[in-house]
């Protein structure tokens, strides 16, 4: 797919450049001539909207910096500056902090696509744990980011998130202070939580170019999961795919919008618009929405060090999930089993998330508990024995096929 | 010819003791970069021991003070609260401990702990939860009127720090008997 590139530059200028730096060829046969499926559907647009979001995170976040002050007495007063005397302020903070949730909003979607498609499967496995590696990235992004306004959700998720590795046998205490450069989350750990929330999205962005470059090796997955035979099979990425990319990302964009000028603080929590405490704890602490289900499982195990075990291990399950699912068929739409324990799945996320949202007692930690075991059960027992009992569809041996055969039966 | 060629040359020795001073170099430039990142000599400054008045604090009453940072909660307990904490097998409790073993000798009615949930770091509410002590807000530890965790996921009774007393009404936090004052 990276091959030759059917690029011909016209003007002497560009034929002049091209046999410098082909960098207009490069992005010719990526961006240009690269063939799609021709039977991706919106589900396949996430990717481009996470793109964008990414630029967008860091353009607001550069802005944000020239008026925000990285210091445990001036940072909240900064913000309530940047709120109330720069010009826009408001606008770009809040378009920086609903943009972070908007973030986490696509990578799910994004995310459940490849489980449905099995867009993990071979030969893309490299490719889904570099999505992997890029998720946990966006969450320690987040989770610094959500430090910097030093309100007391800041403060108290930064000391409850830096606890988890206290739990470390041993070690765990002398990591924590380490972590801290102190003996309690204070100013030196605000000022290292900013240096690195700066770093982390160029570290992401990085990691995003592997993703392409592992992306246009294999090419893309499509919702028949069958590969590209014959150039029947393809459209050229511009203007097929970029026209759908980018009327997908306008609506998305009119989401984004309705939260950022209707529901500013929806997604935030009113306890972070009062100044860090080191002295008293919020009553109800919980975490950014997106982290709901993962703090869910942490609760739902009442000891400390396997709690936190667990909820990492619930994240670092999915880089094995290419070897976890045995089945050799990868779209759900041709295994009818799978496809119905991929939306069991959906909803046992949905609903941890909202366990996560409740207060760790009575019937909600039995659900927690229940939930958790489902979540794992999941990867490690249905995945695994559906490929050996499932009875799939027949496939369609092509992609246009397949396109001729739905679009035959309509009639 | 094979013979010659498995002798090591001067290349050879090159290659290793490049690698070797590079690996030990990188090693050593390692340690200022990590150790950068702990508490700074401002910060362990600012960590000296500090002296409390007791006498203001009344039975029943708790209060909080900070010493490095942390709320060190200091509980002038009535009876009933060391009756409560004493008069129960303490052997079968999660972090097995004793009351006395909490208090120094004498001095009962004082119990001075560090007032933050061994669970994740988060500060338990005082005279709350089953047990006439402690009860953290976010995720349900429950401890008792000796600091110690009877419910709930924390791991641990409420740490001790280092304490001593100056005088009946006045103790020292931050060294204990053995320290040199």
């Amino acid at each position: 797919m990276s091959g030759h590139s059917a690029y011909q530059p016209q003007s002497a200028f560009m034929k002049w450049m091209e046999r410098r730096l082909p960098i207009a060829g490069l992005v010719h046969s990526s961006f240009v001539a690269y063939p799609t499926p021709r039977n991706l559907n919106y589900w396949w647009t996430f990717g481009g909207i996470l793109s964008f979001l990414l630029v967008a995170q860091i353009v607001t976040g550069i802005i944000l910096v020239m008026h925000y002050t990285p210091h445990a007495d001036l940072a909240f007063d900064s913000v309530e500056h940047i709120m109330r005397d720069v010009n826009y302020g408001w606008l770009i903070r809040y378009l920086h902090a609903n943009g972070a949730s908007m973030f986490f909003v696509a990578v799910y979607i994004h995310m459940f696509r490849g489980m449905y498609y099995g867009s993990y499967k071979e030969p893309r496995e490299v490719l889904w744990i570099l999505g992997v590696i890029l998720y946990l990235l966006m969450m320690a992004t987040g989770f610094l980011g959500y430090t910097l306004p030093w309100g007391q959700m800041s403060f108290w998720g930064a000391t409850v998130i830096t606890n988890f590795f206290s739990a470390i046998p041993g070690v765990g205490e002398s990591i924590v202070t380490w972590l801290w450069g102190g003996y309690a989350v204070g100013n030196p750990t605000l000022q290292r939580f900013f240096s690195l929330h700066y770093l982390l999205p160029f570290v992401i962005a990085g990691v995003v170019v592997l993703h392409i470059w592992a992306l246009h090796v294999v090419g893309q997955n499509n919702p028949t999961g069958v590969e590209p035979k014959t150039p029947k099979d393809t459209v050229a990425f511009t203007p097929y795919a970029t026209v759908k990319d980018g009327f997908m990302m306008a609506c998305f964009c009119l989401v984004f919008a309705w939260f950022v000028f209707y529901v500013p603080n929806y997604l935030g929590h009113a306890d972070n618009y009062i100044p860090a405490n080191p002295a008293v704890t919020p009553n109800h602490i919980v975490p950014e929405w997106y982290y709901l289900p993962f703090y869910a499982i942490l609760r739902a195990i009442p000891n400390k060090l396997m709690g936190v075990m667990a909820l990492f291990g619930s994240i670092g399950i999915l880089a094995f999930l290419p070897w976890l699912d045995t089945s050799r068929v990868r779209s759900a739409n041709y295994r009818p089993l799978y496809r119905q324990f991929f939306w069991i799945f959906v909803a046992v996320c949905l609903g941890l998330g909202y366990l996560g949202s409740k207060p760790p007692e009575g019937g909600y930690v039995l659900a927690a508990r229940i939930l958790t075991f489902y979540y794992f059960a999941h990867f490690l027992i249905i995945l695994p024995v559906l490929g050996f009992v499932e009875r799939t569809k027949p496939l369609p041996n092509s992609i246009s096929e397949s396109i001729l055969a739905s679009s035959g039966a309509a009639k | 010819m094979t013979a010659t060629s498995a002798e090591p040359t001067r290349r050879d020795f090159l290659y290793i003791a490049t690698g070797a001073v590079g690996a030990i170099g990188a090693a050593a430039t390692l340690v200022p970069l990590v150790a950068q990142m702990n508490p700074d000599a401002s910060t362990i400054a600012a960590g000296a021991p500090v002296e409390i008045d007791l006498s203001p604090i009344t039975e029943g009453q708790i209060v909080k003070v900070f010493w490095r940072s942390k709320p060190i909660f200091i509980f002038h307990r009535a009876k009933k609260d060391i009756d409560a904490a004493r008069n129960l097998d303490w052997h079968t409790l999660p972090d097995p401990e004793s009351d006395a073993a909490r208090v120094k000798k004498g001095h009962d009615q004082w119990l001075v702990v560090i007032g933050i949930c061994t669970h994740l770091g988060c500060i338990p509410l005082a005279h709350q939860g089953n047990y006439d002590g402690w009860f953290c807000p976010c995720h349900g530890s429950q401890y008792d009127s000796s600091g110690r965790i009877r419910q709930g996921p924390a791991p641990k009774n409420l740490y001790l720090p280092p304490y001593r007393f100056l005088a009946d009404s006045k103790i020292r936090i931050g060294e204990d008997e053995t320290s040199k004052a």
